[in-house]
């Protein structure tokens, strides 16, 4: 589903990410962790779309195109979607407008009618009560002085509305208690698929007991310095980042 | 001294004896005092510090004049839904006189007194000559002192104490005719403890013309008055309108100010508050092409406990050039006073130009007032975060620029006015992407 090679990026002439490899399949859950400032947003601003950044060398292939070269919103429409670890607030938009615009854009790409408002309304209410949102968040403005908790859970609203192919979770579990992570990982896990992929950024094994990877990859200083199976997450709980990073020196 | 005479001096003693009011002594005192002050000054200049960002030196070169002829005129009804209000009282005035035959004043209360301006200066209203000249001042500048000196025509209306409006007034301004002066005199008087929405909407379907407007409002102790200014002239058009409000004490006052059309277009809505007394200004102004779109608030704190809120908001595109002043006067006895004042622009052009500039005098020592002003363009992250979510660039840039605008719009209560607003708004920003059910 993706494949990324050798992805050099800057920023302001400063080298963020320093030959990234990475190769995701349909059905599989890749976890991202890595310390502070690594550049673990950085790859997803720059698997979504994100000006700002410079891509030096290197490629990214998504369902067989060059994913670099899509604005945004088409990397969106074809399913590409990222839930941020910062989402913004727009005063004035509100929520139910957003989504319905977002699903009306993208069936309008794939060629299909526009969704009946009462089948939008209907699916929208599920979608909201399976997250144990209140239905009033819908008309409330995107973001707009929801907790940081609230911010996340209505990331994954969205998820839930368009059904990407592939998730990209920058951090939707920080800031979370306990029972939130619960429902955040419950729409998750809802969504897993065969044909539906996941890259969840977290520095928290927490999360990774209710979404099990099946690959944890560590990313420092703009590198994946080790990639390993979902007991990598539980040597990292215990150690920290510390050893492999020494490790990578002395290589 | 310039040795040519202003063409509205000129023409103003032959104007001068077919104005309303002959008859009244402390009316023909007002006007002569007000041509003295004219004659002297003329419209200001951007040497005033109220006026220094907006020149009006073209109307000296315009001669626009006066229409006298007060005939039934004839005006398409359809054009005339788009902007007179269902389910309100409405009061027509057409190229600067009030139209009786246009104008809808079916149930209103029999205690409430709802008058042509003229006309009641003809019956010499004891009540007028109280209240008129009370909320404004002709040495603020030269457009008082034109309006004072020339005025046509107008309402007057008065709500006695204690009297609650449940449909609003709405005063719609129209000039017909190319080339037309339209100067009129509103008074609007709530009593103690009355309450009423009071809405003016101003529109032409002549195209260059101008328009020169003075309403005052004097709201008794602890009455409440919503007002809206609705703007909307023709493209051409210049206007200059100002409200005047005189707030008794415990009063309240919301005021939204819509500023969409004209060529150059000033608006002055001052105000002055008694004790305890509260206001909130509201505005929004939206300029394109090459229009001035000037926005001049005052609020003077004349005594303790004073409350008031002001948020200006303009969006401008093309070559538009949007101008606020938002002056805020604490006098030295106004202690406990709490004020904020707030003014975003949105520039959608690098040749679109805002100014702004919040001038807080403060006399008091235990007060709490703020102020924030910005300058800028859309916020990219905002932008980018619509991407994401499959929608493209410019209807995002779109969705955004409306959804700035529209914070203003929904502050609208009345829902015809609402719907009437937006529809404006819609239509200053032709964009697809935009569609209205907004569910
Ligand atoms: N616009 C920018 N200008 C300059 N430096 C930037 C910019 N954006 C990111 N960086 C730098 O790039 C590096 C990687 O940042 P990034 O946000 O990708 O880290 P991260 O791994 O997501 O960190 P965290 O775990 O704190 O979220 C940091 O050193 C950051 O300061
Ligand atoms: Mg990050």
């Amino acid at each position: 589903m993706l494949s990324i090679k050798d992805l050099t990026v800057n920023v302001n002439d400063k080298k963020i990410l320093k030959g990234i490899n990475l190769e995701i399949k349909a059905g599989e859950i890749h976890a991202i962790m890595g310390p502070n400032g690594s550049g673990k947003s950085t790859l997803s601003h720059i698997l979504s779309g994100k000006s700002g950044y410079e891509v030096t060398g290197g490629s990214a292939t998504y369902q067989g195109k060059d994913l670099l070269a899509m604005p945004p919103e088409i990397r969106a429409r074809e399913g590409v979607f990222l839930a941020f670890q910062y989402p913004v607030e727009i005063p004035g938009v509100s929520n139910v407008y957003l989504l319905k615009a977002a699903l009306n854009a993208v069936r309008k790409y794939n060629g299909d009618d526009e969704v009946d408002a009462m089948d939008f309304l209907t699916l929208v209410k599920a979608k909201v009560k399976a997250l144990e949102m209140d239905e009033k968040f819908l008309y409330r403005a995107v973001n707009e002085g929801f907790s940081g908790g609230e911010k996340k859970r209505n990331e994954i609203l969205q998820m839930a509305i368009l059904e990407p192919k592939l998730c990209i979770l920058d951090e939707t579990d920080s800031g979370l208690d306990i029972d939130a992570l619960k429902i955040v990982a419950d729409g998750v896990n809802s969504l897993r698929s065969p044909d539906r992929a996941f890259i969840m950024v977290t520095h928290y094994q927490r999360l990774l007991d209710y979404i099990k990877p099946d690959f944890v990859h560590v990313l420092a200083h703009g590198q994946i310095i080790k990639s390993g199976g979902p007991e990598l997450a539980l040597e990292l709980e215990e150690k920290g980042y510390g050893w492999l990073e020494e490790g990578q020196v002395t290589a | 001294m310039s040795t040519v005479l202003n063409p509205y001096l000129a023409a103003y003693p032959a104007l001068s004896a077919v104005l309303p009011g002959q008859s009244l002594a402390w009316l023909q005192d007002i006007r002569a005092e007000a041509c003295a002050r004219f004659a002297s000054h003329g419209f200001p200049t951007p040497r005033e510090e109220d006026w220094r960002y907006s020149n009006v030196s073209a109307l000296d070169k315009k001669n626009f004049a006066p229409v006298l002829a007060a005939a039934t005129p004839v005006i398409d009804a359809e054009w005339l839904r788009q902007y007179q209000l269902a389910d309100a009282w409405s009061l027509v005035l057409v190229d600067g006189h009030f139209c009786a035959a246009l104008s809808q004043l079916h149930g209103l209360p029999a205690t409430v007194q709802v008058v042509g301006m003229a006309e009641a200066l003809q019956e010499a209203d004891e009540r007028l000559a109280s209240y008129f000249g009370t909320a404004v001042n002709s040495a603020e500048h030269g457009f008082i002192a034109f309006n004072n000196a020339c005025f046509t025509d107008g309402v007057f209306v008065h709500i006695p104490a204690q009297v609650v409006l449940d449909k609003p007034i709405q005063c719609l301004h129209i000039v017909t005719q190319e080339g037309a002066l339209a100067t009129t005199r509103n008074l609007l008087v709530l009593g103690d403890q009355a309450a009423a929405q009071w809405v003016e909407t101003f529109v032409g379907t002549a195209v260059g013309y101008l328009s020169v407007a003075v309403t005052e409002a004097v709201v008794g102790q602890n009455a409440s008055l919503t007002a809206y200014k609705v703007q909307c002239e023709s493209e051409q058009a210049y206007h200059f309108g100002g409200l005047y409000i005189k707030q008794a004490r415990d009063a309240r006052c919301n005021h939204h100010n819509f500023a969409f059309g004209g060529l150059l277009a000033r608006s002055d809505i001052h105000t002055d508050l008694a004790q305890a007394a509260e206001c909130e200004l509201n505005g929004l102004y939206l300029g394109g092409k090459r229009q001035h779109i000037d926005n001049h608030t005052r609020i003077n704190h004349n005594q303790p406990y004073g409350i008031s809120r002001e948020t200006y908001k303009g969006v401008l595109a093309d070559r538009a050039r949007g101008v606020f002043q938002g002056r805020v006067v604490v006098a030295e006895n106004a202690q406990k006073t709490d004020s904020t004042m707030n003014n975003r622009n949105l520039l959608l052009s690098a040749d679109a130009e805002a100014d702004t500039k919040p001038q807080l005098e403060i006399y008091a020592d235990d007060v709490k007032c703020g102020h924030g002003v910005t300058v800028g363009q859309l916020d990219e992250k905002s932008v980018f975060y619509l991407q994401s979510r499959c929608i493209d660039e410019e209807t995002a840039r779109n969705m955004l620029t409306f959804a700035f605008a529209n914070e203003m719009v929904d502050k609208v209560k009345v829902k015809a006015l609402h719907e009437l607003v937006l529809a404006q708004v819609l239509a200053r920003f032709p964009q697809q992407g935009i569609n209205q059910d907004w569910l």
